[in-house]
């Protein structure tokens, strides 16, 4: 029952939050300006084609020879050829000649690169090996010389000249068609499915089939292209369906003889065969766009190159802002988003003094990572950082320029991410990266920034810093690589490190020697440490002040002591209270119903209200002011002495 | 003691090498027993195998030496065919309940798969029987005709629950299932896996580096370290009084919700650190 109790608070909140279904990918590309008019095109050709015998005004073979090599005219609109014959009617004719072609390449090269594709790709093995090799054979023989052979041997017979076109050309889709295979094998949708039973063939139906449909749509449609100009080379060439029927190859060949006296008639032949091939060129990329997302990553990506540069706008302050002689002092921090209707961090702040280590601790969503990021100003793309004052040793961050807080990043305020090992260049050594940052930072020669970060190695506890130095990222382990990453941060003798989740990623063993070494470091060097956790027991470990973060608001903000033993948001009270170690094994862990709330649902009043078990009314309506009565901490919180009231948050 | 409903023997898993690689043992001589409606816990740090030893079990990986058996019936390597019936009893929960629902199906036919082996996939009786399954998860009816990507990943854990849950099984194989989990999200997913272990009788082998999860859920708990067995036994006495050293700095790592208490663990660390080395 209580589950039920849980959940109900659950469902509708994630039900319209979480992101509307994405229409399926064919629907995407055909949304895209692009992509319908690619399509569009491309039908109304296909479609005049398929019905030349009624919309073509004058029969394929029907000579005037008193109106030979005409321009465009009322009676024909395309104009004539050597022989009288309508230019647009032997378009429509031999459109269908050249498209039933091109369908027969297609459908060749389909089936036999999605058959071959998907059988190397989920069986792999013998198969696999088997099916390669017959492809990489193919793949060796001269295409064309080939076709041609075929030609000769068959008789200019236009099916077989494209049937084995299909042949020829099929290599490439079984290979994109196996990757894709292969990647959709190592799904874990895919274990799932083994581990719920399904046959082979049902995985391949269900789960393969789907992933690769997006390449293969794709590569279809762009050997459309292919096929068609193949189709019209050989018509050109004199093979295939021979003249005077019209195929769109033909007509070039007739265009072609009459170069010197009748240029016009190459311009409605060639176009054709340019339009018909660009929109379907066209159209495949747009289908690919829209599968892989990746136009949605290019537009982010130019985005990023414009809004590289992230400005600090300065605010009003809206509390009295006592001058501090914190290293860092952040007051009314703020990132927004879409042009600053949603807001990610609202209006934070926060000091951090001269050697502290200040842990930021919440669930994802809440704004830590983001609040961390904005300091440096290296937020993502499209978002805007606000402050009232985010001052470094009494500095100003925000009035400084691009030039300016890049000078301070890394130098003065160091970061160090997650993904040790994604957080390295792959393609330089660790020495070098470490070097170029020495070099950098402190404008040292090489020698001399060499011996430097071989120090910095050593002050990292690096096994052996002489091997490390020679190797690559992905030659390092997890926990290796994060003290490299210490290391290159160290090299500018920063007087603040932004760690953010260090050691998510880690082991534990591996966890707690990182949280040692930054222990020691900041024990050393007197540098101070921003700590991004989601993790108490590593807030415990390491931290001497917590701010606890959610709905982008710091809701308590306690030295790590006084927040641990006696913590006064109810926020921090119940996630502190779900810790599963601390209850009895059998006994039900306390919850928080509901998930955390997205940005777009944050409201004026206590954003905790609707999961708080001592939430009144007024805790929604009214903006909550930051306690004030003790000078140690403070909280968001009205009714603070409820939660404490309660022997432990929420025992459902 | 009664019989056992899993049993694993000498088991020993070598993945072949890549490339040029030797082959790696990743699991070397591992025994476990796990009773009906028992927890067993499996610790360890990554490449500990421990992963592995649940694949081995749900018949994903090949078995060099060794025995699984189940009921006393030796399943170590079965044919597909009665893998595919075995799979009613046998279930599996993954870690990332991003990837393992696949984002093109609805959530119906993702959580009806595990009837396919069974043929029931597609009667009606099937469908009524989910939709009851998704509602003793805590969703409603509505989850049947959506897709993955409209639920949160809280959410999207309780529809890989109901997908084991559907064939009825006696076991399930969790595999680090609230390790992406925040907290409070942790906590609501914990309590269901211990009412329905409650409710149905069900056995978990439960993977996980993290032992304050152990510690609450798992009777018994065994710790892998490099494809080896290192300790084993009672979960409290496991991890209040390691006998192996490794199983002492695992202990000692994993971070404890108290500042004073961590003090001392590090300085103890430090200790044991200076004492393996």
């Amino acid at each position: 029952m209580s589950i039920a109790a849980e959940i109900e608070v659950e469902a509708p909140t994630a039900d319209a939050s979480i992101a509307r279904a994405q229409p399926h990918f064919l629907r995407q590309a055909i949304a895209r300006p692009s992509g319908a008019v690619c399509v569009v095109v491309i039908l109304v050709i296909a479609t005049a084609c398929v019905a030349a015998t009624w919309l073509a005004p004058y029969g394929p073979l029907e000579q005037d020879l008193l109106a030979a090599r005409q321009g465009p005219s009322g009676a024909h609109l395309l104009g004539t050829d050597a022989l009288g014959r309508d230019i647009l009617s032997r378009l429509l004719f031999g459109g269908r000649v050249t498209l039933f072609g091109a369908v027969i390449a297609m459908t060749v090269f389909s089936v036999i690169g999605v058959t071959l594709g998907v059988i190397a790709g989920s069986t792999g093995g013998r198969v696999d090996r088997a099916i390669t090799a017959a492809v990489e054979l193919v793949q060796s023989m001269p295409g064309l010389i080939v076709l041609l052979v075929v030609l000769a041997i068959f008789g200019s017979s236009e099916p077989v000249a494209m049937v084995s076109l299909g042949i020829l050309a099929s290599p490439t889709l079984v290979r994109i068609v196996r990757t894709a295979a292969i990647a959709a094998r190592a799904e874990l949708f895919v274990t799932a499915a083994r581990v719920a039973g399904l046959t082979a063939r049902q995985i391949q139906q269900r789960h393969i089939l789907p992933a690769v449909a997006g390449p293969a749509i794709t590569q279809v449609t762009l050997f459309g292209a292919v096929a068609i100009l193949t189709e019209a080379g050989l018509g050109v060439l004199g093979l295939g369906v021979q003249r005077p029927d019209p195929t769109w190859g033909n007509l070039v060949a007739d265009a072609q003889d009459l170069l010197r006296e009748h240029q016009w008639m190459l311009v409605p032949t060639g176009a054709i065969l340019v339009v018909m091939s660009l929109a379907l060129g066209l159209l495949g990329n747009a289908i690919r766009d829209a599968y892989s997302g990746r136009s949605l990553r290019s537009t982010q990506l130019e985005q990023t190159w414009k809004t590289m540069h992230v400005p600090m706008v300065a605010t009003e302050p809206k509390a009295a802002t006592p001058d501090t002689d914190a290293l860092l002092s952040v007051r009314d921090l703020s990132v927004t988003v879409n042009d600053g209707t949603t807001v990610l961090v609202d209006a934070i702040s926060f000091d951090v003094a001269v050697g502290e280590s200040v842990g930021i601790v919440g669930e994802s969503g809440c704004g830590k990572t983001m609040a961390v990021t904005a300091i440096l100003r290296v937020t993502p793309p499209g978002s805007t950082v606000t402050a009232a004052r985010c001052a470094l040793e009494g500095r100003d961050l925000v009035a400084l320029d691009e030039r300016g807080i890049n000078a301070v990043r890394g130098r003065e305020i160091a970061y160090i991410s997650q993904e040790p090992i994604s957080s390295l260049d792959p393609s330089f050594t660790a020495g070098q990266q470490v070097v170029e940052a020495v070099r950098h930072h402190r404008g040292i020669g090489k020698a001399e920034a060499t011996r430097v970060a071989l120090q910095l190695f050593e002050q990292v506890h690096l096994p052996d810093p002489a091997r490390v130095f020679a190797s690559y990222p992905h030659e390092l382990s997890g926990g290796m690589a994060q003290r490299v990453a210490i290391a290159r941060a160290l090299a500018g003798r920063p007087r603040l490190l932004i760690a953010d989740e260090p050691t998510t990623a880690l082991d534990v063993t591996v966890q707690a020697e990182i949280l040692d070494l930054l222990r020691e470091i900041r024990e050393t060097t007197g540098m101070a440490i921003v700590l991004v956790t989601h993790d108490f027991g590593v807030l415990a470990d390491s931290c001497d002040r917590a701010l606890v973060m959610y709905g982008g608001r710091i809701v308590e903000d306690a030295p790590v002591r006084s927040l641990i033993y006696d913590p006064r948001h109810p926020y921090a009270r119940a996630l502190l209270a779900s810790n599963p170690a601390e209850i009895p094994s059998g006994d039900r862990l306390p919850t928080i119903p509901g998930i955390v709330p997205p940005p777009d649902r944050w409201t004026v009043g206590c954003r905790f209200a609707d999961r708080c078990p001592s939430a009144r009314t007024d805790c929604c309506t009214t903006m909550i002011p930051m306690s004030a009565e003790d000078p140690d901490r403070r909280y968001l919180c009205i009714h603070p002495h409820l939660a404490a009231q309660l022997p432990e948050a929420v025992h459902a | 003691m009664s019989e056992a409903l899993l049993e694993v023997e000498n088991l020993t898993v070598v993945y072949r090498g890549r490339r040029r690689r030797a082959p790696q043992p990743a699991l070397q001589n591992i025994s476990l027993r796990l009773h009906a409606g028992e927890t067993l816990g499996i610790v360890g740090e990554s490449g500990s195998g421990k992963s592995t030893l649940g694949k081995a079990v749900l018949g994903l990986v090949p078995i060099v030496e060794g025995a699984i058996r189940w009921r006393g019936r030796d399943i170590t390597s079965v044919a597909p065919r009665e893998r595919r019936v075995l799979s009613r009893e046998i279930q599996a929960i993954f870690q990332d309940p991003y990837s393992s629902l696949n984002p093109h199906r609805t959530v119906g036919q993702s959580v009806l798969e595990t009837l396919a082996a069974s043929n029931e996939e597609r009667s009606s009786n099937a469908r009524s029987r989910a939709v009851s399954v998704l509602q003793h998860v805590g969703l409603d009816a509505s989850a049947m005709e959506r897709y993955p990507r409209q639920f949160s990943g809280g959410q999207r854990q309780r529809i890989a629950i109901a997908r084991a849950l559907l064939p009825d099984p006696t076991l399930i194989i969790c595999d680090e299932v609230v390790s992406a989990l925040d907290l409070s999200v942790q906590a609501q997913v914990i309590n269901l896996l211990t009412d329905l272990q409650a409710e149905h009788g069900l056995s978990y082998l439960f993977i996980t580096h993290d032992l304050s999860v152990v510690r609450h859920l798992c009777q018994r708990t065994i710790v892998l370290r490099h494809g080896r067995l290192v300790e084993s036994g009672e979960t409290a006495q496991v991890l209040d009084h390691p006998t192996d050293p490794y199983t002492e700095r695992l202990v000692l790592a994993a971070p404890a919700l108290d500042p004073d208490r961590q003090r001392e663990r590090r300085l103890a660390r430090r200790a044991a650190a200076m004492a393996t080395n």
